[in-house]
């Protein structure tokens, strides 16, 4: 693989790298046909974020003669070639990245001026394909904006505030700060801001809905966003479902993908969908042997198909945050003992999958290779599911 | 000023008298080498020597010229003494260093010889501190035997590169390589972390480079924990000489401007860490 960025590209891809890291502590590359990949995702799945770089980014772009090739490396050390932000775009001339693929290394060179040259040799390890399935012409809900209007309205946030709840009328749109249910809310400090479909450059809103995603995570976008220039767009729907935030131009697209907060007594809400079969609760398995280099991604977007299949799946998967390190068998008790416990604000998780090349990828195959990867957990429900 | 209408008497007692309008002028260049608490004096009728040392491996000089002093009295040929670096660079910065332009402090630097105490008389707007600061037997400075003669390569770089290269080195690194060489890679900073390694290099006929003068290729490491200090001298530096001798010595020399824009000089010495023959 080689690729080389040149101008000011290169500081946009340290900006990339940079948002990333607001997510996730690791950084998934891998080159596809549409261009460079870069990937992050939280520790509890509830996050993920997606820079495509199109070969248009790039003065050079040669894709590795390995076709399945992908690595992860901690994010901390990227962002070491790329210190100094500010002064990059004066100081950097051309970035190449290269693939060393004998020494395990990716190599970062920075062409700089005076002739300075710095490279970076940064070993990686080798991972599945790290990618969320998502649709965002699927949402009911789109809106648009100037980075500048999202920047001015998260100010009024405390910098602390991790949640905050976004709910849409026909002409309006609110933010307010989430405050748990059980804080005392005479001492907590509420803030709401309003904002009118006007000041939006897109406004689409079929279903008045009310969201709660996690803020923090967001940041990282929209440093990037205005930096760049470049319009925001939101693509959600009912809570529970995953709200997508991008911006793109004609060389690049990033995407944000955060869970929501899911309706507390709402079991339905609570289910994948396009990759899974309902006979199955094969992702959380993986979640299970917690390696994140089997993950299955799929979507929490619609109904579950078959409660009377796994009828503890809708609590378990609402919990992921929590369970994930658990063995399986400890999982289930523990859910049940949640779900009759106080009310349920946990965000759904999004569950990570093997390499899927086209989101139409039918359900069976995907079924087949969930199976691979679910044989060797500790899944007490396979006897149920087979 | 009232630092200059101290009595003859007084004045007869002191065997080294250092007078400064400017006490930033000493104190910033002080700061440069200021990584233990301790620091050795060395005066003689060329100025003043500062040294501070490091486990035997590491030393710094710092050297301030007589005629940066707006006085400077010196009755013996050499005098010498230890004190607390730490509590001196207080003394000097009694005032709180303020940035409005026209405001300094004044120091009237003097000590009276063995067993004395060093005297600081500073003044800012009127209000005069005395301080008197303890002194030591000095002890004797580690001759590194660093002469021209054995010097292998060197090369002299504008400051402004190098600056940007030591903040961005890998700390994780245990040890910074120096490779320099008559070929490629000419100039190069190496670091081995965490991460993996990364590798800086100048080339020879970069705009950076004022003097390029490499005999053989050379390899050598040095342990970032002694090395870190020196960025403290290379961030006021506006050049930087780095030399090798045969031994892998390095010798790093910064060339430091004062805020009245005359030339003070500080000196980095370091042990090799390991012999590197090749990479």
């Amino acid at each position: 693989m080689d690729c080389v960025a040149t101008g000011g590209n290169v500081k946009v891809l340290a900006k990339a790298i940079h948002s990333l890291s607001r997510i996730g502590e690791e950084l998934y590359l891998e080159p596809v046909e549409d261009g460079l990949a870069l990937r992050s995702v939280n520790s509890s799945r509830s996050a993920f974020a997606c820079f495509l770089l199109s070969p248009l980014f790039f003065q050079r772009f040669q894709a590795p003669s390995d076709q399945s090739f992908r690595c992860k490396m901690p994010i901390k050390s990227v962002q070491a070639v790329f210190k100094s932000l500010a002064s990059l775009d004066r100081s950097v001339e051309k970035c190449r990245i290269q693939l060393n693929s004998e020494k395990s290394r990716l190599t970062i060179t920075l062409h700089c001026k005076h002739g300075l040259l710095k490279t970076h040799n940064l070993s990686f390890q080798d991972c599945e394909s790290l990618q969320a399935v998502f649709d965002k012409d699927s949402c009911a809900n789109v809106l648009q904006a100037q980075p500048r209007l999202m920047v001015d309205t998260v100010l009024h946030f405390p910098p602390s505030l991790e949640e905050v709840n976004l709910s849409v009328s026909s002409d309006r749109v609110w933010l307010r700060n989430h405050v748990e249910d059980d804080a005392d809310s005479s001492r907590a400090m509420m803030t709401e801001l309003c904002l009118s479909a006007e000041e939006f450059d897109h406004f689409a809103v079929s279903t008045q809905t009310s969201i709660t995603f996690c803020l923090k995570e967001l940041r990282g976008l929209l440093v990037f966003a205005e930096s760049s220039g470049l319009p925001i767009s939101m693509y959600f729907d009912e809570p529970g479902s995953p709200v997508i935030l991008s911006v793109t131009d004609s060389v690049l697209e990033g995407n944000f993908v955060l869970a929501t907060l899911s309706e507390e007594s709402h079991p339905k809400n609570h289910v994948n969908s396009n990759t899974k079969c309902p006979d199955t609760e094969q992702p959380p398995d993986d979640f299970m042997s917690d390696d994140m280099d089997s993950f299955l991604i799929a979507m929490e977007t619609s109904e579950l198909p078959g409660p009377s299949h796994v009828p503890t799946s809708p609590p378990r998967l609402s919990n992921r945050k929590d369970n994930r390190k658990h063995s399986f068998s400890e999982e289930e008790q523990e859910e049940e003992a949640l779900t009759e416990g106080p009310p349920n604000k946990k965000f759904c998780s999004l569950f990570f999958g093997s390499v899927l090349p086209t989101p139409s990828h039918m359900p069976n195959q995907t079924m087949q290779s969930q199976e691979v990867l679910a044989s060797d957990s500790e899944d007490e429900n396979e006897p149920q599911t087979s | 000023m009232p630092l200059s209408t101290q009595s003859q008497a007084d004045n007869d007692q002191y065997i080294l008298i250092a007078s400064l309008d400017n006490a930033r002028n000493l104190s910033n260049i002080l700061k440069a080498i200021s990584f233990r608490e301790h620091a050795i004096f060395n005066a003689t009728q060329n100025g003043l020597k500062v040294t501070v040392e490091d486990s035997k491996c590491l030393q710094a000089n710092a050297f301030i010229q007589a005629e940066i002093f707006q006085e400077y009295i010196i009755k013996e040929d050499a005098v010498g003494f230890q004190v607390n670096l730490t509590v001196l660079l207080d003394c000097l910065t009694i005032f709180g260093g303020s940035t409005v332009p026209g405001v300094c402090t004044a120091l009237r630097m003097c000590y009276s010889g063995y067993g004395y105490p060093l005297t600081l008389f500073l003044e800012e707007g009127g209000v005069v501190t005395v301080c008197r600061i303890k002194t030591q037997e000095p002890e004797e400075p580690i001759d590194f035997d660093f002469c021209s003669t054995n010097v292998t390569n060197k090369v002299i770089l504008q400051s402004e590169s190098l600056k940007e290269a030591f903040s961005e080195l890998d700390m994780t690194s245990e040890v910074l390589q120096i490779t320099m060489s008559p070929s490629h890679p000419y100039f190069r900073l190496s670091t081995f972390g965490n991460s993996g390694n990364a590798h800086y290099d100048y080339p020879k006929d970069s705009d950076m480079m004022e003097l390029f003068q490499c005999t053989k290729i050379q390899t050598n490491r040095y342990k970032m924990s002694l090395l870190k200090p020196s960025t403290k001298a290379l961030a006021l530096s506006c050049k930087v000489s780095v030399r090798t001798d045969s031994r892998g010595f390095l010798s790093l020399q910064y060339l430091v401007r004062n805020d009245d824009g005359q030339i003070c000089f500080v000196e980095y010495y370091c042990c090799p860490d390991e012999e590197v023959e090749e990479e």
